[in-house]
């Protein structure tokens, strides 16, 4: 008998334990996910609330949408504004200036990294030193000259993408050419020198040999140089003043500006297709973010 | 090995000295010439020699010769050095150099030079500038001015376009147009006078109508034409006179003389302006070098130091709150996903960085609102009416959640990685050794973390630093005390820096770089401190 009735307990008291220690192991982890989940996703909840909420205003709108959902704010965005004239504008200017970007400071990472040359380690010190100087700071100076850039050649000067895009390389190199030495640093020499070996010139072993083996570092490099264009608003906004010329940051900037609470259903709306671009970029170069992003962090 | 593989090329570099140390002089001893790379460097050099003829026209026309001796020096440099089989680091390093001189180093030099002088509003232009300014503004209308017939027109589009006074001469009928610049007659063929002597149409100039006119009325105002005999203002909307200016410049004293008070400013060379003897300073002055005035004024001056100094504490406390924060929330969490019986840490993954895919710029006007004190979220939600930007603490800690919120997707990208990297060995090891799961994340997990990611914070720090987006699209630096409008209480020293430059008070160019100046030394210093103790950066430089 006794055996009988101790044999689920003893099972009971098993199954106790291990839900215990599961909680004690792994369900805790799942406890500080969600909490961690929710944290992330409630602002960015409200955000698609503000954009479904047919009525457009801030202070309409509720974490979730309650009074019934609706695109309009959707299609005001692209009627009453010039939304789509912004994106593309948006698009152009940092699909461009990252591609270039990390084109420029991959040259140069290769000759800092491969090459010994005079004035190398101050080469190096001094991108280091000039990367410590924001370009905004210098954004009287910018003004001044970009005022006579714009006497004389319109075509690159204010209310041009031509001329943000032009500034905005002055910054390509300090950026960007110390994590891409980095990575090139942990390419084996051999490698090239037994390119070189077999003929190939230099030009042929920076694009054939190691452009291709940093593609990790070249995939994050560009992603965090087009979402921090995508999100540059202070130069933009002295930059570009007519409405056609307007990148996403300063156009939208403009729509919450003035009317905070009205505009609001149209912004959120103009927020979550901005969002697209960079999540596309995103996923395009998953699967070397991680690796890239830590592998640069090892080494500097 | 050179002799089988290279061309014709290597029998003449090769001569020149000894192969093999060092990789440049090796490459350059067996330069095989392709024929797409030859192709690729004629169009390229031919894109540069287009882009120089482009843009040399503007030059000439303008005749700044300075300019287009750079241009000319700027794309010969380029043509020899990519014609030249010598010089091959160079090669890779000047593309991204030329901008970086162009539109960095350059800026920053101006800036620094301009930290050194008074220049700002009043003290835009040359003395000249300035007299001209003082002569032509002090105009008045005295008996027997010449009255003239007004039409005010405007070059190109009538709301922005630069405004220019059509005038018609009362005695001889002639029409000339009038700016800054002064009057020019215009041609009879070209103009429509209407009987009255106004003008209704000229060729290339849009008359405006009354109403577009009226819009602009401060503008017509303020319009000054220098002519010989003074300034021609106008009065009203369509009558102009020709005044006489009663402040007038005289060489012999260096001074403005006042020919109606008889009131004299004096020259002051030091300051860039007109000082009257009871010290009354007239509004337009000129650019000069005032030294290290700036910086000392941002020293001394209570009015700024006090404010300075406040600014660079918190700014110290944001830059390493920011930091912080995230990477302890990021670490935190990171640990917390790292498992290996935990399953679905992809899907976490994906879900914790979306608010780093999330457009910052659109995210912070969002948090901004949402902290709104009639409208906003946290407020509707939690039945308060906190006014959250404005009080000192409130906003400061509001404006470090936020930060919080935008930052620790990445931390917790780069530690999840860094993590990932650390051998399990290690910390089985310490378990087997009897160690509790916190002596073993203290001992081996974290200082491992640290030294894989501590160049990236620094780079966040130097970032955060000078996070102006983080600060202007939430608080705008506010809430500012009633005494001061110059500096609130989030503000960091760029914040600062740009309302001193741009702001409501009128500009402060000089004082504005100056404390640029200070911004760069600050992060400057910090960086190097830090940088010189990870001792992994070292090795970078070997």
């Amino acid at each position: 008998m006794t055996t009988h009735a101790d044999a689920p307990a003893v099972n009971r008291n098993a199954t106790g334990r291990r839900r215990h220690r599961w909680l004690a192991q792994v369900g805790w982890r799942h406890v500080v996910g969600a909490l961690a989940v929710a944290f992330s996703l409630f602002p960015i909840l409200f955000v698609l609330s503000a954009a479904l909420n047919p009525l457009g205003t801030l202070s309409s709108t509720a974490l979730v949408p309650t009074g019934g959902v609706s695109f309009e704010n959707f299609a005001n965005l692209f009627e009453d504004t010039a939304f789509g004239r912004w994106f593309v504008n948006s698009l152009l200017i940092a699909g461009l200036a990252s591609l270039v970007s990390i084109f420029l400071s991959s040259l140069a990472a290769y000759a800092f990294s491969r090459m010994r040359f005079a004035g190398r380690r101050v080469g190096l010190l001094t991108l280091l030193l000039i990367q410590m100087f924001p370009q905004f700071l210098a954004i009287v100076a910018i003004f001044l000259i970009f005022t006579t850039v714009t006497d004389l050649w319109p075509a690159i000067g204010f209310n041009t993408p031509w001329g943000l895009f032009l500034l905005y390389m002055g910054g390509a190199l300090g950026v960007n050419t110390w994590l891409m030495k980095g990575f090139f640093d942990t390419l084996p020499r051999e490698l090239d020198e037994s390119a070189t070996m077999d003929g190939a010139s230099h030009a042929q072993v920076f694009l054939r040999i190691m452009l291709p083996l940093v593609a990790p570092i070249l995939a994050v490099t560009a992603l965090l140089s087009f979402i921090g264009t995508i999100n540059e608003f202070m130069i933009a906004n002295v930059f570009l003043t007519n409405t056609e010329s307007k990148t996403l940051a300063v156009g939208m900037f403009g729509l919450v500006a003035g009317e905070r609470n009205n505009n609001f259903g149209m912004f959120a709306a103009g927020t979550l297709l901005t969002a697209i671009p960079t999540v596309l970029v995103f996923q395009l170069l998953q699967r070397y973010i991680v690796s890239g992003l830590t592998a640069g962090a090892v080494k500097g | 090995m050179s002799t089988k593989l290279s061309g014709p090329r290597s029998t003449r570099t090769s001569g020149r000295g000894p192969v093999g140390s060092g990789l440049p002089r090796t490459v350059r001893s067996h330069v095989p010439i392709t024929a797409t790379g030859l192709v690729v460097k004629v169009v390229l050099l031919g894109l540069v020699a287009g882009i120089a003829i482009w843009a040399a026209f503007p030059l000439v026309e303008a005749g700044k010769w300075v300019g287009l001796a750079l241009l000319a020096a700027t794309t010969a440099g380029l043509f020899y050095l990519y014609l030249t089989p010598r010089h091959i680091p160079a090669k890779y390093l000047l593309p991204g150099t030329v901008f970086l001189i162009a539109f960095q180093v350059f800026p920053v030099l101006y800036t620094a030079s301009t930290a050194f002088t008074n220049f700002g509003d009043g003290h835009r232009g040359s003395k000249d500038d300035a007299i001209v300014a003082i002569q032509s503004s002090s105009v008045q209308q005295v008996p027997g001015s010449t009255e003239y017939t007004l039409s005010v027109a405007s070059e190109g589009d009538p709301v922005t376009g630069p405004l220019v006074f059509l005038v018609t001469d009362p005695a001889t009928g002639a029409v000339s147009a009038g700016d800054a610049g002064g009057l020019r007659r215009l041609d009879a063929a070209d103009v429509t006078v209407a009987p009255g002597g106004k003008v209704t149409a000229a060729d290339g100039y849009t008359v405006l109508t009354f109403g577009q006119a009226s819009t602009r009325s401060q503008e017509i105002t303020d319009l000054v034409v220098p002519t010989a005999g003074g300034a021609l203002r106008s009065s009203g909307l369509s009558r102009a006179y020709e005044g006489r200016a009663i402040r007038a410049y005289d060489a012999g004293c260096d001074c403005i003389t006042d020919r109606e008070s008889g009131r004299t400013w004096t020259a002051d060379e030091k300051a860039g302006s007109f000082v009257a003897a009871d010290g009354e300073r007239l509004a337009q002055g000129w650019k000069v070098n005032v030294g290290g005035e700036n910086f000392s004024r941002v020293l001394t001056d209570p009015n700024i130091s006090g404010p300075f100094f406040g600014t660079l504490l918190w700014n110290f406390a944001f830059a390493t709150g920011s930091t912080g924060l995230t990477f302890l929330l990021g670490m935190a969490i990171a640990l917390a996903l790292h498992s290996p019986r935990m399953r679905g840490t992809n899907l976490y993954r994906v879900l914790l960085i979306l608010p780093y895919a999330m457009p910052s710029f659109a995210m912070l006007l969002v948090w901004r609102d949402m902290f709104n004190t009639d409208f906003g979220l946290i407020n509707n939600l939690f039945g308060l009416g906190v006014d959250w930007f404005g009080q000192d603490w409130s906003a400061r800690a509001t404006v470090l959640l936020v930060q919080l919120w935008l930052g620790y997707p990445y931390m917790f990208l780069v530690a999840t990685g860094a993590l990932q990297a650390i051998p399990r060995e290690l910390t089985e090891a310490t378990s087997v050794d009897g160690a509790s799961p916190w002596q073993s994340f203290r001992a081996v997990t974290l200082p491992l973390l640290l030294v894989a990611l501590a160049p990236l914070l620094i780079a966040s720090f130097a970032y955060n630093f000078n996070n102006i987006n983080a600060i202007w699209l939430t608080t705008e630096g506010g809430p500012f005390p009633a005494d001061n409008p110059r500096n609130g209480a989030t503000d960091l020293l760029i914040t600062y820096t740009y309302r001193l430059a741009f702001g409501a008070q009128g500009a402060e160019f000089g004082t504005a770089a100056a404390v640029s100046i200070f911004i760069f030394a600050i992060v400057a210093t910090v960086s190097a401190i830090s940088f010189r103790s990870t001792r992994k950066q070292e090795e970078v430089y070997s």
